[in-house]
């Protein structure tokens, strides 16, 4: 008795979690992905369509709109704080002064939620209150900033606040990875005569590899499910020019009572987010069997 | 003959409502800012006198979008509140899911058919039964004016929206700014609501936008009412974006900009400011609408329930809401009109006897029609796609030819 409880109490200390997880992740998955098979509009009726509402889905110009804006915000967002982070990384690795404050500093941000950081950068883009003014009181009456406000330019108002916000992030990784880097492989290269700069390039960063993927795999994702940073910083505008599909998700599934196309749409998104992470999912688990 | 009717009426309102009446009502709403949680406290005290108790549900924000995100789940969980505040097509939907009780006796036994204009009281029935009591009308074209603005610059109050733009560009070169709008989506589509019925009249209103006619929609009247919608651009400053619909107000109240194209709830904003109409500010219609009303009707919809108490307190509450007393009350708090006719209007202002006026005679010459931006006229699904639209354009420097295309793609696509 005594031996099976020992050989089973993993499993049963295990296994609420494991419930837990089945039924409110792919259990709500799997309802999700029934409800955009149905008309279902305020409320769930399950009289399936097909796959009408997907068809709906993609002749909606709003989704489109919000499609691209995806596609510049991970693009931007991930390169623009890959590459602000590791340089901060780098900088901060060459033995500066103060580095722990610094560090401290370039961090804090992460330590806002994106609520706050959406509705402060709303107030220093605002041309009415913030860099536009400032600097038109500066004596520079000419001088325009006003994206937030310009159809065309308000997502990447949003990445200017994502970057802000992430990049601080993205150079702890890097910071951890560089400080794995085994010392006498540096002093190897100092010995071969390379340059700081080839060090970095030829070295240093090759190895540090398997960080560039982690940060891009949990960058992505942060970018795929963006919310809560469009809606306090933008709303959406002007018009639905700075929409992400997690807001049209939100808009047409609860407030515009379409729950079967808000549903389809959650499914594009998760489609989104598996080509991201199988891949990734894949090739770390080979190279565990390797 | 008529008297005896009336006394016999009254009696038989007596016999129904005995002074015991006990149970409870569970109202959600979301009437949270000062003067309309003043209302709410009205009726819950009147109610209390007739030994009903009232369990707020009060969920604030979004324009009632949480409290509707609220009603939901409870409505699936098998636990709907005993009413609950929801207005226009919603109710048909709620009705056609089978939720919504009937209060047909409380209504007959109040004549509501006789009280209620006969557009209003469509909106609260459900094949053919009052399943919802209004509570208020909004007039939702109005134009709010700043008169010492309007003397500086030397323009006067447009009746027309080609006068519009006239007035508005003598606004502009006199250095104001000539319409204060915010830029939001509903906002956006208030004044494109306002833009339709002024340039297209109540019958091209009531074809395209009520009954989302697509060969109304693809006209040379839609194209000119793109055409106009799109010239008041100019006249907004470029901080708009965003902006809530009571600064933009507040800026006409402090002289900053001539005009605001609002519902009258605006009106509240000047009262408070200790505005008076006619002298500090004025009221008229919106260009080209003074014939007409866009309606905005705010109502409470009664949910089926098991209890027998609950549902007889249900229908007091119905009973309460069409007293002239709260009709008084609630409408001079919040700025509208009371949605029942005939009652003394000696407490309300300049502006609301307007609206008054305007309602009866409009709803006797047709120019009464359902607010597409405020939810009254269709589905939520098309005035989604209407509030895409309108916002796109009016955001862009898109033609008129364009936003017609658009506008005609979007709703065919929601229906």
């Amino acid at each position: 008795m005594l031996r099976y409880l020992e050989r089973s109490l993993p499993r049963l200390v295990l296994a609420p979690t494991a419930i837990a997880m089945f039924v409110c992740m792919y259990g709500f998955i799997a309802w999700t992905a029934g409800l955009s098979l149905t008309k279902s509009r305020m409320l769930p009726q399950w009289e399936f369509v097909g796959f009408d509402q997907y068809a709906r889905l993609f002749a909606n110009p709003r989704w489109h709109v919000a499609l691209d804006n995806l596609l510049i915000f991970i693009a931007l967002f991930i390169g623009i704080s890959l590459v602000l982070g590791l340089l901060l990384a780098i900088f901060l690795d060459r033995k500066v002064r103060a580095e722990g404050t610094l560090r401290t500093i370039y961090l804090y941000p992460m330590a806002i939620s994106f609520v706050v950081t959406g509705t402060a950068w709303k107030w220093i883009l605002n041309p009415g209150l913030g860099i536009e003014k400032l600097v038109r009181d500066m004596g520079f009456s000419n001088f325009e900033f006003r994206w937030l406000v310009e159809q065309d330019m308000a997502i990447y108002t949003i990445v200017i606040a994502a970057v802000w916000q992430s990049s601080g992030f993205v150079m702890a990784m890097f910071l951890a990875g560089l400080r794995g880097v085994d010392e006498s492989l540096i002093k190897a290269a100092q010995l071969d005569g390379a340059s700081v700069i080839q060090t970095y390039w030829h070295v240093i960063l090759p190895i540090m590899k398997p960080v560039f993927f982690g940060a891009v795999v949990i960058l992505s994702h942060i970018a795929i499910k963006s919310f809560d940073l469009v809606q306090a910083l933008t709303g959406g505008g002007p018009g639905y020019s700075s929409d992400l599909p997690a807001n049209f998700m939100y808009t047409f599934a609860f407030s515009r009572a379409q729950m079967g196309l808000g549903a389809a749409s959650a499914m594009v998104m998760l489609a989104g987010v598996l080509a991201i992470l199988v891949p990734y999912l894949y090739s770390e688990l080979r190279t565990k069997k390797v | 003959m008529n008297f005896k009717l009336s006394a016999l009426a009254a009696a038989t309102a007596l016999a129904l409502s005995p002074v015991t009446q006990a149970g409870e009502v569970e109202v959600l709403h979301y009437w949270t800012s000062g003067g309309e949680a003043a209302s709410v406290n009205y009726l819950k005290d009147k109610l209390a006198s007739e030994g009903v108790s009232w369990s707020d549900f009060a969920v604030a924000g979004g324009g009632g979008e949480s409290a509707m995100t609220v009603l939901k789940s409870r409505a699936i969980s098998g636990n709907p509140p005993t009413a609950a505040q929801i207005k226009g097509p919603s109710i048909q939907e709620w009705g056609e899911l089978g939720f919504l009780a009937s209060i047909n006796d409380v209504a007959e036994r109040d004549n509501w058919d006789e009280l209620l204009p006969s557009v209003v009281s469509d909106v609260m029935k459900y094949n053919g039964e009052y399943v919802a009591a209004p509570v208020n009308v909004h007039r939702v074209n109005w134009l709010w004016a700043n008169p010492e603005v309007f003397q500086k610059a030397g323009a006067s109050i447009p009746t027309t929206w080609d006068d519009f733009l006239v007035q508005a560009q003598k606004l502009k070169d006199a250095g104001y700014i000539a319409l204060a709008h915010g830029g939001q989506a509903w906002q956006d589509a208030t004044v494109f609501e306002a833009v339709v019925l002024g340039v297209g009249g109540p019958e091209y209103y009531q074809q395209a936008f009520v009954e989302s006619n697509i060969q109304a929609l693809d006209s040379d009247t839609t194209r000119k009412v793109f055409e106009t919608f799109g010239q008041l651009r100019q006249y907004i400053d470029t901080n708009s974006p965003g902006r809530d619909w009571n600064v933009a107000t507040s800026m006409v109240i402090n002289g900053e900009a001539g005009m605001q194209i609002m519902g009258d709830w605006a009106k509240g904003e000047f009262t408070v400011a200790n505005k008076q109409p006619g002298t500090d500010y004025v009221c008229v219609a919106a260009p080209g609408t003074s014939g007409s009303f866009t309606f905005n009707v705010d109502s409470f919809a009664y949910f089926a329930q098991g209890d027998a108490d609950k549902t007889s307190a249900q229908k007091a509450m119905a009973s309460a809401i069409l007293s002239t007393d709260f009709q008084e009350v609630f409408n001079l708090n919040k700025g509208s009109i009371p949605a029942r006719l005939g009652m003394d209007r000696s407490a309300f202002d300049a502006c609301a006897h307007a609206s008054m006026d305007a309602f009866v005679s409009s709803s006797q010459t047709g120019g009464l029609v359902p607010s597409f931006a405020h939810g009254m006229a269709v589905s939520e699904a098309i005035s989604g796609a209407i509030y895409d639209t309108a916002t796109n354009y009016f955001n862009s420097t898109d033609s008129a030819e364009q936003g017609v295309q658009q506008l005609i793609a979007a709703i065919s696509a929601a229906q």
